[in-house]
């Protein structure tokens, strides 16, 4: 029931060797995976985007300097686009290309492509947008957005205004309790893929043909129909080899694949490349909301939480994008995974003249964590308890109601993933040591904070409901069984994953299964890559397509009722001799008893959760106030490993985003709005260098709705680090660091304050 | 975009003379990063190839550097290890390893950068540089190279030679110390470099070379001074943070702002003079 992976000898060995190679590792190791940029065609054009400047305005004109030879080029403004201007989200408030008004800087204004790239410089250098900036002072913070006196970008400058409650905080009030309340901030993020965003469009055929780095085929596909204005079956997706994406390519993709799209359209077809620099892509695709919050907690004087209060806001940008759906998510995980009888979540998300802020591994989650985590850590100290015993004291347990009116059902057990993790690390020996290595003063002073969470997995409340997703296997002659799915493949694994999920269902090595191309031509819609749902509701819709064909060869084929590998494709021999090549395509169920009702946020929001507390060891040295993270430990209880590497790279790599997200990555807006610091030199992530050890481990109790009891996690490990390192660093220094991330420079002032 | 690419100095010599406008290209880590794909390219004289740039040279009175040594092989060389200690530690905190591989010396003072990672350790050893062209040959000592931000000595018409570090003198404190923004692969915030002979009241040499607080790397002449100028002991830290007022012109900007650089400046400064911090100073009279 309890496996457990690391990278620490003292843990045992890693099943690396074990495990099924990677579907995607070969062509990626041997440089033969072919990304947007790698691809081209005869005759093919290079566009490049002009872009507003100002942070919202009007544009009065639009001129071309006459010395550059206009007719080599083709030039491309919102006067072509044949369908709506309008890129197709939740809503449609945002332009494909802007032909009057505009809302920040970056907007794309004017497409310019020519066959000779180097040629490209020089004509945007020529192309003049006339900018009129509006009366008042465009809008950055959310206090000024929330003021009502400021420039107004949407209404009351307010996107969606939530409320999650439960019991009444206002009655918990009047009884006697102990009060800690405080304002936790959060910064923006970047994704920063490996790979910048790009899109290849082309007529094929009569029909339009966009490829590319993307995370979603059918958000594009639909963006391109509403842009384009051509029937669905003009339009063609394709995937590209995606170099990471992290939710970067969830939405952005669709206004590439519309500004490529136009432009092969109005050059009669020919290819077209449309791909970001660096740069460009920094400054202008969205990023983690940036995030305020108030949080007020009652507990008994024994740490039992009687409320909890809280006032979330995030920062959407200009305009609406995915943030109701990020605040949703934001809004149900503000409570934490805590038993507790009066809870009031009042979410808002604002706009201001920032590029959109977007979606973002963790979707809003690790901003409303971070606020949580930190403030108990706060309240404990207030309390004179030990954080660990505090969060003991109050976490979910089976038979408990969660703060959005979930009930918890066994056999999972927090407390053995709080036992599990304290004890890999030695926690308390650990926070006895260190008490007494700062009480010397040195130069170098030591922590050890930790966060317990959970994270849901899959579409919100009745999301996937909406979804109805499929996704299907189709079998030969040869026997080999390929997956049908437009979930895709961005380095997470996921072929992989669905891969092993279905050999395991038809009983076949996983050899024997393979990754159809997402095409929206050839693969139905299995919904958007997104929201840790791929293993569990892709995966769980797969086996049961796997159910489907094993019954069908039953019937149809004479596949006997125990067999073998060798059988099983003599079975498929004889299905294709009979009737050719078969697809068998199965739909997406929702468990029973799932309901949700989005007005109140009551009732049960996801179908399952993996469950987590993680650990991080900090020093820092008080001459810089430099932070090195010497040990990280991340527990979690995810119902079922289902590829035991792709699950710890997941962890792996989502606590060294949370290492990025608590203490380097610091977006910097220029007067502008814009991303100022959009240059890897200046935009700081870390590096293997600033990576401790990382102990990951897992427990397997099957409590999840997808194969095998898994529940999904690609979320999940964005949500801990973050306030663990927090906690970490104030216990080192006595601080009360409330915000990430903390850089050197803030951690000095905090430990003046502290003195003053 | 022309490449060319000579095997002789004096090819290179004659090329640049007849060409100034071509663009000395050494490891190319610089000069990469700043090119733009959608614009046509310049033209490169490429020194890879000129042997007479390369290699490590101990002489009697210190180690002669070739403009085109890398970071890798400073920072493995085992008399800039012994002699040169702190030389060897910025170059091993350039970049990261792949980057040392190609950085060369020359590139990264020619590059200019008041970040420039190993600029503090040539300010505080006292090193000189030689410039060449057809015509001459010329011996710049090194805190008088940079001439603005960006900007440097050198002609259009010259190729960055040689660095010559001396040695310092026995019983020395070799001080490098960067605070980048992370580990590895960091654009320093402060980087500190210092050589320091002698003792309080009786110092015989007293070099602080900064990176990162100034337009360009510069040598902290009035710390040095209030240091030396202190009769009895080391200056209290409000002594030493005046000095570095007047030395520094640490501004605020995307990695970092002046009010962390100056305070990062002095701490380090302290770290620096610790082994005489707790003799006959300020802090022997708490
Ligand atoms: C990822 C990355 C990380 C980096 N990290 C650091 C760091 O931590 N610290 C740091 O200080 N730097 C860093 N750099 C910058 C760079 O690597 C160094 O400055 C390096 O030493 C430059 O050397 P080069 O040979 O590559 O120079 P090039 O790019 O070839 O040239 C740099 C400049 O010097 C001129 N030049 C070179 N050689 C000569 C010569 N002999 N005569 C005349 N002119 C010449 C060139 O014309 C150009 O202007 C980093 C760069 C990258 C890409």
């Amino acid at each position: 029931m309890y496996t457990s992976m690391h990278n620490d000898s003292r843990f045992g060995t890693t099943p690396l060797k074990d495990a099924p190679l990677r579907k995607d590792g070969m062509e990626k190791v041997r440089g033969t995976a072919r990304y947007v940029a790698d691809i081209t065609y005869p005759g093919m054009l290079h566009a490049v985007t002009a872009r507003t400047r100002l942070p919202g305005g009007t544009i009065a004109s639009i001129t071309f300097d006459d010395h550059v030879p206009w007719s080599e080029y083709v030039v491309v403004t919102a006067r072509d686009i044949p369908g709506i201007n309008a890129v197709k989200m939740i809503e449609t408030d945002q332009p494909v290309l802007v032909e009057t008004h505009y809302r920040h800087a970056g907007e794309p204004v004017v497409l310019i492509a020519h066959p000779d790239p180097q040629a490209l410089a020089d004509a945007l250098a020529a192309v003049h947008i006339d900018e009129r900036p509006y009366a008042k002072p465009p809008v950055f913070a959310i206090e000024e957005a929330l003021r009502a006196d400021t420039r107004r970008i949407a209404a009351d400058n307010v996107y969606r205004d939530y409320l999650m409650e439960k019991g009444s905080v206002m009655d918990a009030e009047k009884e006697s309790c102990q009060v800690f309340e405080a304002e936790y901030h959060t910064g923006a993020q970047e994704h920063l893929y490996i790979e910048p965003q790009g899109m290849m469009a082309r007529m094929e055929g009569g029909i339009l043909t966009v490829e590319g780095s993307l995370q979603c085929p059918y958000y594009v596909h639909a963006a391109l129909m509403y842009a384009t204005g051509l029937p669905e079956e003009r339009v063609r997706v394709l995937q590209c080899a995606t170099g990471g994406a992290f939710g970067g390519k969830e939405e952005y993709p669709s206004h590439i694949a519309c500004h490529a799209a136009l432009v092969t359209m109005k050059a009669g077809g020919r290819p077209v490349a449309l791909i970001y620099g660096r740069g460009e892509d920094m400054a202008v695709t969205p990023k983690r909301h940036p995030s305020r919050s108030r949080v007020r907690l009652g507990a008994s004087r024994d740490g039992r939480l009687r409320f909890i209060d809280i006032d979330f806001v995030i920062d959407g940008g200009a305009y609406l994008t995915l943030s109701p759906v990020v605040l949703s998510r934001g809004v149900i995980h503000a409570a934490g995974p805590y038993r507790c009888d009066n809870v009031r979540v009042r979410a808002r998300a604002v706009a201001t003249n920032h590029p959109p802020f977007g979606a973002f591994r963790g979707f809003g989650a690790p901003q409303s964590i971070f606020a949580l985590e930190a403030a108990l850590d706060e309240l404990a100290r207030m309390l004179e308890m030990e954080p660990d015993v505090l969060r003991r004291r109050n976490v979910l347990a089976p038979g408990d109601i969660s703060p959005a009116g979930q009930r918890i059902e066994g056999p999972l057990d927090m407390q053995r993933v709080i036992g599990q993790a304290l004890e890999a690390c030695d926690y308390h020996a650990k926070v006895e040591a260190y008490r007494q290595w700062n009480a010397q003063k040195g130069a170098i002073r030591k922590g050890i904070g930790l966060a317990t969470f959970y994270h849901g997995a899959g579409f919100t409340g009745n999301g996937e409901l909406a979804l109805r997703s499929r996704a299907g296997l189709r079998v030969g002659a040869d026997g080999l069984v390929e997956i049908l799915t437009s979930t895709t493949e961005m380095g997470q694994g996921m072929q992989t994953t669905l891969s092993g999920i279905v050999a395991e269902a038809l009983r076949i090595p996983y050899e024997g299964v393979a990754v159809a191309r997402p095409d929206t031509r050839d693969v139905p819609n299995s919904g958007p890559t997104v929201a840790s749902r791929t293993c569990m509701v892709v995966g769980a819709i797969l086996a049961r397509a796997a159910d489907d064909l094993i019954a069908r060869l039953r019937a149809d084929a004479a596949l006997p009722s125990v067999y073998g590998y060798g059988e099983f494709r003599d079975a498929c021999a004889r299905l294709h001799a009979a009737g050719g090549v078969t697809t068998i395509i199965a739909d997406y169920r929702h468990p029973a008893g799932n309901e949700w009702d989005e007005s109140v946020f009551q009732g049960s929001p996801y179908a399952s959760f993996a469950w987590a507390c993680y650990v991080a060891e900090v020093e820092v040295d008080a001459v810089t106030g430099e932070t090195r993270i010497v040990d990280f430990t991340a527990v979690q209880e995810v119902g079922r490993v289902v590829h035991a590497t792709v699950a710890a790279g997941q962890i792996e790599g989502g606590v060294v985003q949370g290492i990025g997200y608590a203490l380097f990555e610091d977006v910097r807006f220029g007067a502008d709005g814009q991303m100022a610091n959009n240059r890897i030199t200046n935009y700081i992530i870390p590096t293997s260098a600033d990576i401790p050890p990382i102990r990951v481990l897992f427990l397997e109790s099957r409590h999840g709705a997808g194969p095998g009891g898994a529940a999904g996690i690609g979320e999940l490990p964005m949500d801990g680090p973050a306030p663990a390192i927090i906690n970490a660093i104030n216990a080192a220094l006595g601080t009360e660091i409330r915000h990430v991330p903390a850089m050197p420079e803030h951690i000095l002032a905090a430990m003046d304050r502290r003195s003053a | 975009m022309r490449w060319y690419a000579p095997r002789k100095l004096h090819e290179a010599l004659a090329l640049l003379t007849e060409r100034p406008d071509l663009i000395p290209i050494a490891g190319g880590t610089d000069i990469m990063v700043g090119r733009d794909p959608r614009a046509c390219g310049h033209d490169y004289l490429s020194l890879a190839n000129v042997a007479a740039l390369r290699g490590i040279r101990e002489t009697p009175a210190g180690v002669a550097i070739g403009a085109l040594a890398t970071m890798t092989e400073i920072g493995r060389h085992p008399i800039v290890c012994r002699a040169l200690p702190a030389l060897a530690a910025s170059a091993r905190a350039t970049g990261a390893f792949a980057i040392q591989n190609r950085a060369t010396l020359g590139g990264n003072i020619m590059n200019a950068s008041p970040a420039a990672d190993n600029a503090p350790v040539l300010l505080a050893y006292g090193a000189s540089v030689s410039l060449m062209s057809v015509a001459r040959l010329r011996h710049v000592p090194y805190e008088n190279f940079h001439s603005g931000y960006k900007v440097t000595v050198r002609r259009p018409e010259e190729i960055l030679g040689e660095i010559f570090v001396p040695y310092a003198p026995l019983g020395a404190r070799h001080y490098f110390r960067k605070v980048g923004t992370r580990r590895a692969q960091a654009i320093s915030k402060v980087g500190l470099a210092a050589l320091l002979v002698g003792r309080p009241g009786a110092w015989e040499r007293v070099r602080f070379g900064f990176s990162s607080v100034a337009a360009t790397p510069i040598l902290a002449c009035a710390l040095a001074a209030t240091i030396t100028g202190t009769a009895r002991g080391l200056p209290d830290d409000e002594g030493l943070a005046e000095a570095l007022g007047r030395d520094l012109a640490a501004r605020d900007d995307i990695r970092s702002t002046a009010e962390y650089r100056r305070r990062i400046a002095l701490n380090l400064v302290r770290e620096a003079l610790a082994p005489w911090r707790h003799q006959g100073g300020c802090d022997a009279g708490q």
